[in-house]
């Protein structure tokens, strides 16, 4: 990362450009070459990030480990997901998983962070009060596109490396992103800012903040759901990140239908060719077989069949990405903690299959 | 809710559809177009970012700033589609209110080209501004909007303000003033709290491109007061008679919230809400048969293991899952609804598929702006299940 610290052409966007001495090469080829420690969870609207990255907390806090989850919109979606009381600008434990592992939560306010770097890189503390009493601090981190941002980056990085008495505070770190249509902006901060601040501290922190983003202790996780445009958004974050050399981890599809009918009568659903007739029968003999039930059981069938195999065709979209994959249910029930350990128990295979492999 | 009669109406003359990111909003407005263009309106249709099939079945090539006609046979009406370019729409803006040496300075302005193309509030601001020069022209009698897909619903209408806010604010004037009134003198008048603030800003900003900000403010000065009557003007817009917002929402917990966020700012400011549409429900073809009557059937045929049995225990099982779904649901709709009473709900069930053709277009516009009437299963339309009996 050095052409990084030297101060990138501020023409380029990207490393790569740069021809740095990285081999990001590597990072296309087999994502999991160390294990992560950062792990950011983006998606198109709608396709249940939050969901995921809070599953993936619990998945990757399993057997006593810490896990911070950190929420970037200000929405307080995690304190809905884990049901707890509205998350303060503090880092609060919302969930203990076996072997006395545990996930803390943690909501970047954006106002607070920016005091935070204050009081941290000048010792500003107070004067920031008196200026965000001014509408200053309002002002200023919405001023600069970015720099929002880079506070927000800069945050996460520090939760990633923060050491107490030598050892890592967190062994993994999950960030519910912004989505995949604002990814490559939020992460490629330094690309943003150096157009804009070529100097200063902002700068020097982005550039701190892009060294961590590029390096394999950080994959980004794209979710979708196997609908058109979702799949699309997927292909086109992934083909943005590559050439920020931003790592790129597992896609996770979301609310995957899962087939309930056999095999064998999949197809035949899916083209319509099933009625209460052929289902009359065996329905009589559970004593819930009339007519008219049948007739509606079959339509449902065919429905059923038919969002299977719309979801289906995009499976090999998905392949061609060329990424690990995992696959979550679309579950029925509400999403509270035992739907979201359920999911988390998928991702946790996930995660030990791409280690071992 | 009758959004038929609502688009047929030749009194309504804006439709915005509104709502928190991928609950179906494009395809909601496009859906509403047609049907419009149907019923004989001559109607143009502002999409923000379609999914692409869907954009070109509409004929919409990318990045295409001024509305096209869209073939739609046999409708009495016209369709005509755009998609917005907010970097050229912001352009356009710049150049209609200066003079060309003085447009050429702000479009080559690095702060102004961020501002352009990625400040947050931008796509909104920039859709508020294309609607405004959509209504002037006169050349629609009815113009329906899909809003950016921002975090949050309410973004769509605060901002315009916050943009123009800051562009002619006190805070942005302060800043460069002592670039304008030339240098140290300048200092003397804004005092010395000031000072402090402008040595904060520029350490954390740096110095270059406080530079770029005055200069941009310097060459933008005389436009200021033209941002902030347009943005008044365009907002003015949405509370006259003839404007109807319709909010977008899936049966999901987030989607939701944001709706009820939205209907209680539109109520606030006065601005007229014809409904919320619950998109992509998962309505059961029979409520006769509850979840766990199903399940319990399921076993016992597959247990007969008669002709057939697998499959009639896999068609149980997924009417099981349509009615815990539907449940789940409808329990949602219900919150919703016992805290907005008087907000119509119009609940459109999901396709199969992606909607990315006119065909299927004109499926979804049948479920929005059909009667009123009782679904498939006898409940009303907005039911999915039976209301629950207190």
């Amino acid at each position: 990362m050095v052409a990084a610290l030297q101060g990138p052409d501020p023409g380029v966007r990207g490393v790569g450009a740069q021809g740095g001495p990285s081999t990001p090469t590597l990072v296309g080829v087999s994502p999991q070459t160390a294990p992560a420690r950062l792990h950011v969870v983006t998606g198109k609207g709608g396709t249940g990030k939050t969901t995921v990255a809070g599953a993936l907390a619990l998945a990757l806090a399993a057997d006593g480990r810490c896990v911070l989850l950190v929420e970037t919109e200000g929405r307080q979606g995690i304190a809905q997901l884990f049901d707890t009381p509205p998350l303060p600008y503090e880092e609060r434990r919302v969930a203990v998983t076996r072997g006395g592992g545990e996930v803390k939560a943690l909501a970047i306010d954006i106002e607070e962070a920016l005091l935070e770097y204050l009081d941290m890189f000048y010792n500003l503390k107070r004067a920031g009060r008196a200026l965000r009493r001014m509408g200053a601090i309002d002002f200023a981190t919405t001023i600069a596109p970015g720099v929002r941002d880079v506070l927000l980056t800069g945050k996460i990085k520090e939760a990633v490396t923060r050491r107490h008495d030598g050892q890592r505070v967190y062994d993994a770190v999950v960030v519910d992103a912004p989505p995949t249509g604002r990814i490559t902006r939020f992460l490629g901060v330094t690309g943003e800012m150096s157009q804009l601040t070529r100097s200063g501290p902002i700068k020097t922190q982005s550039d701190g903040v892009m060294a961590v983003l590029r390096s394999p202790q950080t994959v980004v996780h794209l979710v979708t759901l196997l609908e058109d445009m979702p799949v699309q958004e997927t292909a086109d974050a992934i083909a943005e990140l590559d050439q920020t050399h931003i790592p790129v981890g597992s896609v996770i599809v979301n609310m995957a239908t899962e087939p309930l009918l056999p095999a064998d009568a999949l197809d035949r659903a899916a083209e319509g060719r099933i009625s209460g007739a052929d289902l009359a029968p065996a329905l009589a003999t559970a004593g819930v077989g009339n007519g008219a039930l049948a007739g509606a059981l079959a339509r449902e069938a065919i429905e059923h069949a038919r969002v299977w195999a719309s979801q289906d065709a995009l499976r090999g979209r998905i392949q061609a990405l060329g990424r690990p994959t995992v696959e979550l249910p679309l579950l029925t029930g509400p999403i509270d903690l035992g739907a979201l350990f359920e999911l988390a128990g998928r991702l946790e295979e996930h995660l030990a299959v791409g280690a071992a492999a | 809710m009758d959004l038929g009669g609502l688009i047929a109406d030749s009194d309504t003359r804006i439709v915005v559809c509104c709502g928190s990111g991928g609950v179906g909003k494009t395809t909601t407005s496009a859906a509403l177009a047609l049907a419009a263009a149907e019923a004989g309106r001559r109607v143009v249709v502002l999409t923000i970012d379609p999914a692409r099939r869907l954009a070109q079945s509409l004929g919409l090539k990318e990045l295409d700033n001024e509305p096209r006609p869209v073939d739609v046979p046999g409708a009495p009406g016209e369709l005509h589609a755009m998609m917005l370019d907010m970097k050229r729409t912001f352009d356009d803006v710049v150049v209609a209110h200066s003079t060309p040496e003085r447009a050429e300075q702000i479009l080559a302005n690095p702060f102004y080209q961020a501002l352009s193309s990625s400040f947050a509030g931008t796509q909104e601001y920039m859709a508020m501004e294309k609607l405004g020069q959509l209504r002037a022209t006169e050349r629609w009698d009815l113009i329906i909007v899909d809003t950016p897909p921002s975090r949050s619903a309410l973004d769509f209408l605060d901002a315009p303000n916050r943009m123009s806010r800051f562009l002619d604010g006190t805070m942005i004037r302060l800043l460069t003033a002592p670039a304008r009134a030339g240098g140290r003198a300048g200092m003397r008048l804004v005092g010395a709290g000031f000072m402090v603030f402008s040595r904060i800003i520029s350490k954390i900003l740096g110095g270059q491109l406080l530079r770029d900000i005055s200069a941009f403010v310097a060459a933008l000065d005389t436009m200021f007061g033209g941002f902030r009557e347009r943005a008044t003007q365009t907002y003015e817009l949405l509370r006259r008679p003839g404007t109807w917002f319709v909010v977008v929402a899936t049966p999901e917990p987030d989607a939701l919230r944001e709706a009820s966020y939205f209907v209680d700012r539109l109520s606030t400011e006065g601005m007229p809400l014809a409904g919320l549409v619950l998109n992509r429900t998962h309505p059961p073809a029979t409520t006769a048969l509850s979840a766990t009557r199903a399940e319990a059937a399921a076993e016992a045929v597959a247990e007969s293991g008669g002709k057939d049995a697998k499959l009639a225990a896999g068609a149980l099982r997924v009417h099981a899952e349509r009615m815990a779904l539907a449940t789940r649901e409808q329990r949602l709709e219900d919150r919703f609804t016992s805290a907005h009473p008087q907000v119509p709900v119009r609940t459109v069930p999901a396709a199969a598929g992606d909607v990315h053709d006119l065909a299927g277009l004109r499926v979804m516009g049948a479920e929005l702006t059909g009667p009123d009437g009782d679904a498939a299963t006898g409940t009303p339309r907005t039911r999915v299940l039976p209301a629950r009996r207190g």
